[in-house]
């Protein structure tokens, strides 16, 4: 079975920057199925924008590894997902394509920075989409659009061809409808690449189970605490309860270090920001550089022209975290802190299998909500640990308040994605009934 | 605590450039940001190697790589095969 599947969907919600109205598909496990990829993942032939004025009209030469996957496998790439430029927000209204708005409520941001694929599956445009999990950029739009998101543990699946952005914290993940077609996802785009020396050889070949019994559930105090919706504490604690019905038993866990990880987060990917975005300069790709100028001025107008504010403003912060004078009470510390909170994870996974809180402290804002940067990143507090850790994240919907989508977050040992995903199936099957 | 000059200064290191009339909310918003940054202040323990992690080192011999024309195919200004800059000094 091959062709050709027709795509054009009525984009209400401007989940799209590029749609391909003909996508050609292959025989393989998902002939014919339509996937949105969110667009700083490198497609040859399609336009890979990152949502930014600097890349408008660049057309990668290649694949991404993970694309290359997908179209071997048959999967047809319906178009490419909008988002927060380069990945920077958490509600895709920074995008240079203007914003995306919630299918649940219009009025609403989707989450970001994968806003454009969760729009896109929410609405039923496509059953699966790529997207990718810096700091939360996965598994928020996820948690507020109502759908499931895996953010895989570093190292399990390829970033060659993902526009960088800040490379020890990000990774490619599958988004869905169910568990199943997250796992499904997961399962073509988790092969070893060569190319990408921070992976290990270790597919993911797993069909969920929904027997979780005995299976340790870690409740850390820091997910219920200040800043956290009660509501929707009180929603996630509820379905903690049903992981308890199907036989798994919770055990107080503890994340000490969670009080350094935003700030510790910020540093190191606005400091890995600076480096990674000094590749656009408008010389080997991007808008022609005025090359009558000198360099500093040229790449000066032309950065300050097609960047955006919040990009801008991300590129300042690592230079200055990064600058002489400043390097050792920032980027140092922000290393050591980063370290703290990796080895709370290892002591509170002796305890506990998986670790269960909120996936985002509340439902999703309004758009036009968040103005001021700080307050926008403090809502990041609860994914960003898993980043800093490297372990796997998955976002299952559990429920709402005020009609809107609540996400149950749960977190695994790094390389044991497929105990998250049976969790959260397990779950999912129990309340689907 | 950083100042008007000093937000104009890291555009400049950053080779961002930065109009006048957005130099001070920059400087507030950076200031707010930095403030909070400061509870990296009690961040407890010393840098130390990671354990477990090695370095992935492979020969330095040709392999297949893009051809020259798809290399190209982005860049704004091309002369005889080759990218074409502003001039550095």
């Amino acid at each position: 079975m091959a062709g050709t599947l027709n795509f054009s969907p009525d984009d209400r919600y401007n989940a799209f920057i590029t749609t391909c109205r003909e996508a050609p598909f292959c025989d393989g496990a998902l002939a014919g199925t339509a996937v949105a990829v969110k667009d700083n993942i490198s497609t040859a032939g399609i336009r890979t924008t990152c949502a930014s004025r600097i890349l408008e009209s660049y057309v990668p030469p290649y694949d991404a590894h993970v694309v290359g996957l997908l179209r071997e496998k048959g999967a047809a790439i319906v178009g490419k997902t909008n988002m927060d430029e380069f990945g920077m927000g958490t509600t895709t209204e920074t995008s240079a394509f203007g914003p995306v708005r919630n299918p649940v409520d219009p009025s609403r941001v989707p989450g970001g920075s994968s806003g454009g694929s969760a729009a896109a599956v929410a609405a039923g445009f496509v059953p699966m989409a790529l997207g990718t999990d810096t700091g939360g950029s996965i598994r928020c739009p996820a948690a507020f659009c109502g759908i499931v998101g895996l953010k895989p543990t570093y190292g399990r699946v390829s970033r060659y061809g993902l526009i960088a952005y800040a490379n020890s914290l990000e990774q490619i993940g599958p988004m869905a409808r169910t568990v199943e077609d997250v796992s499904r996802l997961m399962s073509v785009i988790a092969r070893y690449d060569p190319h990408d020396s921070t992976m290990l050889d270790r597919p993911y070949d797993h069909r969920p189970s929904a027997d979780i019994a005995g299976l340790r559930v870690g409740v850390p105090e820091e997910y219920f605490g200040e800043g956290v919706d009660p509501r929707v504490a009180e929603t996630v604690r509820d379905a903690i309860g049903v992981l308890e019905g199907l036989g798994a038993d919770t055990v107080p866990v503890s994340i000490p270090g969670m009080r350094h990880a935003l700030a510790a987060y910020y540093v190191i990917c606005t400091s890995e920001a600076s480096s990674n975005l000094a590749r656009f300069d408008g010389v080997r790709y991007g808008p022609a550089v005025d090359t009558k100028k000198t360099w500093h001025e040229a790449y000066q107008d032309l950065r300050q022209a097609k960047f955006g504010t919040e990009v801008r403003r991300r590129i300042m912060l690592g230079t200055f975290a990064l600058s002489a004078g400043y390097a050792g009470r920032y980027y140092a510390k922000a290393q050591v802190a980063r370290r703290n909170i990796k080895e709370d994870f290892e002591r509170a996974f002796r305890d506990a299998d998986v670790i269960a809180g909120p996936t985002m402290p509340t439902v999703a804002f309004r758009l036009g909500e968040k103005t001021d940067p700080l307050s926008m990143y403090l809502s990041d507090i609860l994914t960003v640990p898993a980043n800093l850790a490297g372990v796997p994240a998955i976002s299952v919907p559990c429920g709402r308040v005020d009609g809107l989508p609540v996400g149950l977050q749960l977190m695994g040992r790094q390389f044991e994605d497929e105990r998250v995903v049976d969790a959260a199936f397990a779950y999912e099957q129990e309340v689907r009934r | 605590m950083v100042t008007e000059s000093d937000i104009e200064h890291i555009a400049e290191l950053a080779d961002i450039g930065i109009s006048k009339d957005e130099v001070p909310e920059f400087t507030t918003q950076f200031n707010a940001i930095l403030d909070y940054f400061e509870v990296l202040d009690t961040v407890q323990g010393e840098s130390a190697p990671a354990d477990g992690i090695t370095n992935v080192f492979r020969e330095d011999e040709p392999r297949p790589c893009l051809p020259q024309e798809a290399a190209l195919v982005n860049a704004g200004s091309t002369e005889n095969g080759f990218i074409k800059a502003p001039r550095v000094m």
